[in-house]
């Protein structure tokens, strides 16, 4: 009998090579005859291209074309998901071309190619391109974009504007916060991020002439959309001939959802040159300035209550900046995955807002780990405190009074998730959210923070707590949700699975989704080995390659453990209902009296009378003796969509201590209470938490993608922009409660992105709550030392 | 991230490398731990003709005691090695200063020399050296010579230092009885650099109360360049208290501004720095 691993902490089978320097990622590809590619871009963020003169880059030695934007016939980068999409939404859309051809948006646009026999060789000739520009006016900030006039980006798009997309009840919610005893009123800002992948982005494009096919390499978390997306809307190349692989990804974080331009023009190259392969990798410098960046978000949140901490309105006008042009699903991120949360974890029965998309010269922004549920989650508990302070209470208190009570249950929330237009019903499935914050107050020392903060005084430290209760949106599906009419990106989201168990009895699983690090090599084989009764080391995962593997939508948005694993699930059911009737007919009996115990078919009250999955699948793979009607090979695909996300929830409890003469914030302690539901794998969950978590405090504390007017990115690489470090955090304190989420059979729920979805607002919450004494009640992140000090000075003048 | 082409040469010796770099008529950079100069040669901000490798040359690596009481650092001396010096684990500054710069593959690979030529503005070990009344040992074929660091460093990233001229060894005092040093800091979290670091030593006879014999104060991430704290140190032998004398940081300079800090938090942050530093100093000069 093989040992049942579903939610034992297994060591993470890919580690052998990821962790070894075995790995495989992109740049560890080197084909026979490879050439190399760099691009030029842009050194103005606004500028008309008057002329591009490549003829002396031409002649450099090595290279073997040089490319720009007149030379590529193909179509622009699609826009996959335009913010409500037809449902009256006027979006005003712009997509970058895979090179400029007029003019560039944001400084990083890519204008010319050059293809040589070696990368420092394409590097040198890069220099030789000359670009005549004519600089234009820029404009950075949101506020300042959507002014009358503001320098305009796009001749359809009027005040920069993308769209202005509502959701909630507008009236209701009006009339909610005009007739409350309290309401609290705040701008907040959810600053631009940068994703810093630890690998970077990079593509081989291999055009071969014998058969007019193409192969792509690339480090991207969505093998199979791009091939659709590269050959339906952008190349017009035919789908079946192209192939795209996605090696061993170094991280992601959502920065790899995408359609770049880089994978087109690989493709183009290689046929240009005659069908060698090209490789693009970039630096970590372009990484910074042309893939995507995530957050960016200017809000004026209104919360309304009474005097007893209940909640009735929250309503948010907030400004998107999107960057120079679109990314892929940049339009989706801050409508429809950021306000139909609005509301989190709570019973707040009015709620509205009105999301306006806005042009700048900036990179563009798209997904990044949370993406829209983070800066949600963000404004409702930075709001819950704000109010909470506000009437003098306790911030405990009013979340436990205003959560969705446990038997309300399935919960449709006033933002609209429930009535999303398409005839989609989503719902929260479920939650029980109080044991999980009173857990997490007691770890934290929540009930003797005035005890703390005295202490801390006393050795010239600020100290403070902060709360951060969360819901997420995990399992991105449902697909009659993400593909309504109006509300989603136009396409489904289902997840697929193919199990077949060969003739020795070993076990193939190929997944439509992959991953970039988080141990879903370990994870299904755990879940498939569980399922079939077979030992996990006899079961090997592949994915990641649209050739031999089912069709799939890819990592992210949590959905690969929820969405993912289900359809692996039902595959394997599909393969033991077959090795079912099959065991039936090796042992003369009827199916309906063969009995599954692990590895084991055997005749009901004959238990001598037994096969195992190995010996079934070595008789009907071979198939010489097959019952009529039977095809031989256990071999199952199945492609699995879900009636519902899942909901994950818990509470954070941040412990901040600051230093009252430099106003330098310490994160001193750090408690998370998660409820994940069932887990397939601790000891990967935990790893996702403290990933996420540092994530998120990162953004709460150092990290901030900052331009100059000019557009320039001033904080253009790893010198000027802080990635956390391991040795600034304490150790991070985990704890769970288990709901398990009746959506789905293993009751999981998805962890990816709950840690920087919830960790963000607790820091924050945390360093309002030690600066309290001083009359502040919000400091925009990051919460740098300058920045605190500086709120710390202008409090004082105020008091003086 | 690839630099533009370059020759490569590796020395043999100090000569062999002081006649390369003679040859190269300036347009060579001599390569030591490589952490300040191949970034920049991988951005292409900086395109040397000839990288004249250095690393090798073990005489000029280690720390020794001079005849003279002096304390002698090679300049290819690693941040490591620094650390593990038990010479230099007399100084406490040097013990403050260490551990804090860059991370562990840094303080592998960078050299103190290499820090001290590149006269970064906001470097630590410049502070730590001023603060100390460093000398440098300097060869060309016109000789040696020796320059105190102050009159080194003449602007950002500049120095008195010719174009055919290698640092050999930074030399500082012996340590002392009676005297007490400390450095404090605060940092840009990305870079590691400082936003403003301050380096103090004081001193007198042991046994003895009253006024410092030595006071010394060295800045660094405020100003144009590291920079001596004048204004400080005279408050101070005035008969301020370190609180007071503090308040003098940044008196004459052109505060940094950046994305981090600006001139206002700086200043501020910087005269913290310095008191902290200060009064560390004086308790490490107490204790003996």
């Amino acid at each position: 009998m093989a040992i049942d691993v579903l939610g034992a902490p297994v060591k993470r089978v890919e580690d052998q090579r990821l962790i070894q320097g075995e790995g495989n990622y992109l740049d560890d590809i080197k084909l026979a005859s490879m050439v190399h590619m760099a691009i030029l871009r842009s050194p103005y963020a606004h500028a008309n291209i008057k002329s591009i003169d490549t003829s002396a880059a031409k002649s450099m030695p090595g290279v073997l074309a040089v490319f720009t934007g007149a030379d590529i016939p193909y179509n622009p980068l699609p826009m996959a998901w335009p913010a409500g999409g037809s449902a009256g939404i006027q979006n005003n859309i712009n997509m970058p071309r895979v090179l400029a051809t007029d003019s560039v948006k944001w400084t990083g646009e890519g204008v010319a190619a050059v293809v040589a026999e070696t990368a420092e060789q394409a590097f040198d000739a890069r220099e030789a391109i000359h670009v005549q520009w004519e600089p234009l006016p820029t404009v950075v900030e949101v506020e300042d974009a959507i002014k009358d006039g503001a320098p305009q980006l796009h001749e359809n798009a009027p005040n920069n504007t993308v769209f202005v997309w509502t959701v909630g009840d507008k009236d209701g919610t009006a009339a909610a916060i005009d007739s409350a005893e309290v309401v609290v009123k705040r701008r907040i800002v959810n600053q631009r991020l940068i994703p810093n992948s630890m690998e970077g982005r990079g593509d081989i494009g291999w055009y071969n002439p014998g058969t007019d096919e193409y192969t792509v390499w690339m480090s991207s978390q969505t093998p199979h959309i791009q091939r659709l997306l590269l050959t339906a809307f952008v190349t017009g190349i035919p789908e079946h001939k192209v192939r795209c692989i996605s090696p061993d990804i170094g991280g992601a974080f959502g920065s790899k959802i995408f359609c770049y331009a880089d994978m087109a023009l690989v493709m183009f190259a290689s046929k240009a040159i005659g069908g060698k392969p090209v490789k693009w990798v970039e630096t970590r410098r372009e990484n910074y300035q042309s893939t995507i960046h995530g957050r960016d978000h200017v809000t004026w949140l209104e919360i309304a209550g009474n005097r007893d901490g209940e909640i009735s309105a929250i309503r948010v006008k907030t400004l998107a900046n999107l960057g120079g042009r679109l990314s892929t699903v940049g339009p989706g991120i801050p409508t429809t995955l950021y306000a139909r949360v609005l509301s989190g974890c709570y019973k707040i029965p009015n709620v509205f807002a009105e999301v306006t998309g806005v042009y700048t010269n900036t990179t563009f922004v798209d997904a990044y780990r949370g993406a829209g549920r983070p800066e949600a989650t963000y404004v409702v508990e930075r709001a819950m405190d704000l109010f909470a302070k506000e009437i003098g209470m306790d911030p405990a208190a009013i979340r436990r009074k205003n959560f969705i009570a446990p038997d309300a249950f399935p919960y449709e929330n006033p933002s609209g998730l429930g009535t999303a237009s398409g005839g989609a019903k989503i719902y929260i499935d479920s939650g029980n959210y109080e044991p999980a914050l009173n857990r997490a107050l007691v770890m934290s020392g929540y009930l003797d923070a005035d005890k703390a903060k005295a202490e801390a005084k006393s050795r010239g430290k600020l100290l403070g707590f902060g709360l951060s209760s969360y819901i997420e949106v995990c399992g991105v599906a449902p697909s009659k949700w993400i593909g309504a009419v109006g509300e989603g990106w136009g396409a489904a989201m289902w997840e697929s699975s193919n199990i077949k168990v060969h003739l020795t009895g070993k076990v193939i699983v190929t997944m439509g989704t992959q991953p970039q690090g988080q141990g879903h090599e370990t994870t299904f084989a755990q879940v498939v080995s569980h399922e079939l009764g077979v030992p996990m080391e006899d079961v090997i995962v592949q994915h990641s390659d649209t050739q031999g593997t089912p069709f799939g939508y890819g990592s992210y948005g949590s959905r690969s453990g929820s969405v993912g694993s289900h359809a692996a699930v039902k595959a394997a059911a599909k393969i033991r209902e077959k090795a079912r009737r099959y065991a039936a007919h090796m042992l003369e009996a009827s199916p309906d009296d063969i009995e599954i115990d692990g590895a084991n078919y055997s005749v009901r009250g004959s238990p001598d009378k037994v096969k195992t999955i190995q010996e079934i699948a070595f008789a009907l793979d071979l198939g010489f003796s097959l019952p009529d009607g039977m095809e031989p090979y256990l071999d199952e695909t199945v492609y699995h969509d879900t009636e519902n996300c899942t909901w994950p929830f818990g509470t954070h409890v941040a412990v901040v201590e600051i230093d009252e003469e430099t106003g330098a914030v310490e994160l001193s302690k750090y408690v998370a209470v998660d409820d994940v539901g069932k887990k397939i794998n601790p000891m990967i969950v935990d790893g996702q938490l403290h990933g996420g978590i540092a994530q998120g405090v990162g953004q709460a504390l150092w990290e901030g993608a900052v331009y100059g007017g000019d557009g320039q990115l001033l904080s253009g690489s790893m010198l000027d922009y802080a990635v956390p470090r391991a040795s600034w955090f304490p150790k991070l304190e985990l704890d769970e409660t288990v709901t398990p989420s009746p959506v789905n059979p293993l009751g999981v729920k998805g962890v990816g992105e709950a840690g920087a979805i919830a960790s963000t607002a607790a820091v924050a919450n945390a360093v309002a709550d030690a600066l309290s004494p001083l009359g502040i009640s919000h400091v925009d992140m990051p919460l740098t030392p300058a920045r605190v000090w500086g709120a710390m000075q202008a409090a004082k003048g105020g008091q003086a | 991230m690839i630099p533009a082409a370059f020759e490569y040469s590796r020395a043999t010796s100090v000569d062999e490398a002081i006649s390369l770099l003679a040859a190269s008529d300036g347009s060579a950079k001599v390569l030591a731990g490589g952490h300040s100069l191949l970034p920049l040669m991988k951005l292409r901000l900086a395109r040397p003709e000839r990288l004249i490798d250095i690393g090798r040359l073990d005489e000029l690596r280690g720390v020794r005691q001079l005849s003279s009481g002096r304390v002698a650092i090679g300049a290819l001396t690693t941040y490591d090695e620094l650390m593990r010096s038990e010479v230099i684990g007399h100084y406490g500054l040097m013990n403050d200063a260490l551990p804090n710069i860059g991370d562990v593959q840094v303080r592998n690979r960078g050299t103190i020399g290499g820090s001290v030529v590149h006269v970064d503005p906001a470097s630590d070990m410049p502070a730590v050296l001023l603060a100390l009344g460093a000398d440098l040992l300097t060869r060309s074929p016109r000789g040696e010579r020796t320059i105190p660091i102050g009159e080194f460093m003449t602007g950002p990233f500049t120095s008195v230092l010719e174009p055919d001229e290698l640092l050999l060894e930074i030399q500082i005092p012996g340590g002392m009885p009676g005297f007490g040093s400390a450095y404090r800091n605060i940092e840009q979290p990305a870079s590691g650099y400082s936003i403003a670091g301050a380096a103090a030593i004081v001193g007198r006879e042991p046994g003895r109360s009253g006024p410092w014999d030595v006071i010394s104060i060295a800045i660094t991430g405020v100003g144009e360049i590291p920079y001596r704290a004048t204004a400080v140190e005279e408050a101070l032998r005035g008969g301020a208290s370190p609180a007071e004398a503090s308040a003098h940081a940044s008196d004459g300079q052109t505060v940094n501004s950046d994305i981090h800090a600006d001139a206002i938090y700086r200043a501020h942050v910087a005269t913290v720095q310095v008191r902290r530093a200060l009064e560390t100093a004086i308790e490490r000069a107490s204790e003996g």
